[in-house]
């Protein structure tokens, strides 16, 4: 029940204040768009610049009997798909960021505090109401964009590419546990530093590593897989167990009262 | 009810291996139903010991016990039995004032969530403005919020941190009169305050405090205890007679003249004063009044704070 008011009250915290509200709108409707403009784009174009795809890239395709307009499509849209694990990445941010620190700076903690409601209970509600409108953004994205690609894939073999099975092990297990990943890291930052814009900053780069991910795989330097997938989920899975023990135990409340100024 | 036997906190830095101590040896006995002023100046460790006693943060040293639970052992039946305002009154500025109430009336548990709220906000007063957000109210009425948010639940121990303070008068008479119907209530009332008068009005004890606790009594003994008790006697003329006259008596202690005032200070002015008026009447004074000289508690608390600190 406590867990529900605390959920309840940062949504409606969060979602009164337009630059939460922007950031959260904002990913979703960027990483929506990018992907179906770039492949709308390529459909048109390509005929036009017919042979300008590098001829590396090119032979791959031919191997496995794709155009160069297919080629083009999905050698593009996998980087692309990853900016689905980016968004259950950053949109927690942006909510969690304000979750203490913002309390702090509005002199609301204190009260909250004092209040019978157990670290555990403050914690996983402010968590959850940071990780769930994350992932249910996620979600609805990836349904809108798999909508969209069906009207601007080149072919179905493009399409197929897109429907593969790993996507939606991305998408349906590993991003809610990199939210959780995400809720958990910039929790604890928010409880440690003094102003909500810097709890943001340095929650953002949580997204570090998947953006090493995200380049390396248009370098061709990382395969992404369902093997990947499946065991980058398990990796996450037991990072997440351990910092969501480590949450608790590190949200020292006294700390937190007596040495914020 | 509150009680600490040498309650002590210290704060540790560190980075500078420097140590404070905030709370030293604190010890007090409040009873259900009273009123108790803590007074001490900024950095005397006051807000520590409400955090401590509201189970906020926990102590170095002591025990405490509020409402016969104890404090770092049960610290959660400690919260759900008190209420606190705090020093800043920390609202959710987006949010309504009812949603406000809405939302910590479920933290605590409370039943009857918008009856409860609906009465709170009736009696201090902010009914009509409940759809307002808390953001757009004025200091008095955050404060007011605040009060209400602290009362929601029926605690039978209220702290207040500086309830009246930054309020205008209006408001701060609201905020003193609901402290009364509190009081009338039979709750617990910790209040710390930089408002002597508030405290001489309101608190049946008052504790001085800096860093550790320099007495405690009610706002009339500690005056008797620092100043005795002194008459003004007002006459139409004083004459040296006179003085002379009431200065043979051996319970007179001391005899100030100020112009037609006589200053005198008694130990038992209810059995005396007959003879002293006598006395001086029959020297050939004209009494015009007569009345006890009452030493502001703000003389009592800078007398003892001053000397506590030496």
């Amino acid at each position: 029940m406590r867990i529900r008011t605390i959920i309840d009250k940062e949504w409606a915290e969060v979602f009164k204040n337009k630059m939460v509200l922007m950031t959260v709108l904002l990913f979703p409707l960027l990483f929506i768009a990018l992907p179906i403009i770039s492949m709308a784009t390529m459909h048109s174009m390509s005929s036009l610049q017919s042979g300008k795809t590098p001829e590396v890239i090119l032979q791959q395709c031919q191997t496995i009997g794709l155009t160069e307009v297919e080629c083009l499509q999905t050698y593009l849209v996998g980087p692309f798909m990853l900016f689905f694990l980016l968004m259950p990445l950053a949109i927690p941010v942006a909510i969690a960021a304000y979750s203490i620190v913002g309390e702090k700076t509005t002199h609301s903690l204190e009260p909250l505090l004092a209040t019978p409601v157990s670290t555990g209970e403050l914690i996983l509600g402010k968590g959850l109401a940071a990780a769930l409108p994350a992932i249910a953004a996620t979600w609805l994205s990836f349904a809108i964009f798999l909508i969209g690609a069906r009207f601007v894939a080149a072919s179905d073999r493009v399409y197929a590419f897109i429907t593969q099975p790993m996507w939606f092990f991305a998408v349906l297990l590993l991003a809610p546990l990199l939210t959780i990943t995400s809720v958990n890291v910039t929790i604890w930052i928010s409880s440690r530093v003094n102003d909500p814009r810097a709890a943001e900053q340095l929650g953002m780069m949580v997204m570090l590593p998947l953006l090493v991910v995200v380049f390396g795989q248009m370098a061709g330097v990382i395969t992404i897989s369902l093997t990947s997938i499946l065991i980058a989920s398990a990796v996450m899975l037991v990072i997440d167990i351990a910092m969501i023990g480590l949450g608790v135990k590190l949200f020292q409340r006294e700390t937190i009262l007596t040495r914020w100024k | 009810m509150i009680r600490t036997e040498a309650l002590t906190k210290v704060f540790e830095s560190g980075r500078k291996n420097v140590s404070v101590r905030a709370v030293e040896a604190l010890t007090l006995d409040i009873k259900q139903g009273e009123v108790f002023g803590f007074l001490g100046p900024n950095g005397a460790g006051k807000t520590t010991t409400v955090r401590m006693l509201s189970a906020l943060i926990g102590p170095t040293a002591g025990r405490a016990w509020v409402n016969n639970f104890e404090v770092g052992k049960q610290d959660r039946d400690i919260r759900a039995s008190i209420g606190i305002l705090t020093e800043q009154p920390g609202m959710y500025d987006r949010l309504s004032a009812e949603k406000n109430l809405n939302i910590f009336a479920q933290l605590y548990g409370v039943r009857d969530v918008p009856g409860q709220v609906e009465k709170y906000l009736r009696m201090l007063g902010l009914w009509e403005r409940r759809k307002d957000p808390a953001g757009s109210f004025s200091k008095g009425m955050k404060q007011k919020l605040a009060i209400a948010r602290a009362i929601l639940h029926e605690p039978a121990t209220l702290f207040l941190d500086e309830p009246t303070a930054g309020l205008d008068p209006e408001a701060a008479k609201i905020v003193r009169d609901f402290i009364e119907e509190l009081k009338i209530e039979g709750r617990t009332i910790f209040l710390c305050t930089h408002n002597l008068d508030e405290a001489d009005r309101l608190c049946d004890r008052i504790g001085v405090f800096k860093q550790r606790l320099i007495k405690v009594d009610t706002p009339s003994r500690m005056r008797t205890a620092m100043f005795g008790r002194e008459i003004e006697f007002r006459l139409r003329r004083a004459e040296p007679s006179m003085i002379e006259q009431v200065k043979h008596f051996d319970f007179v202690k001391n005899v100030e003249v100020y112009d037609n005032r006589l200053i005198i200070g008694i130990d038992d002015p209810e059995t005396r004063n007959p003879q002293l008026v006598k006395a001086l009447v029959e020297a050939g004074a004209e009494v015009q009044f007569v009345s006890e000289v009452r030493h502001s508690l703000e003389e009592v608390y800078l007398a003892l704070v001053t000397s506590g600190h030496k």
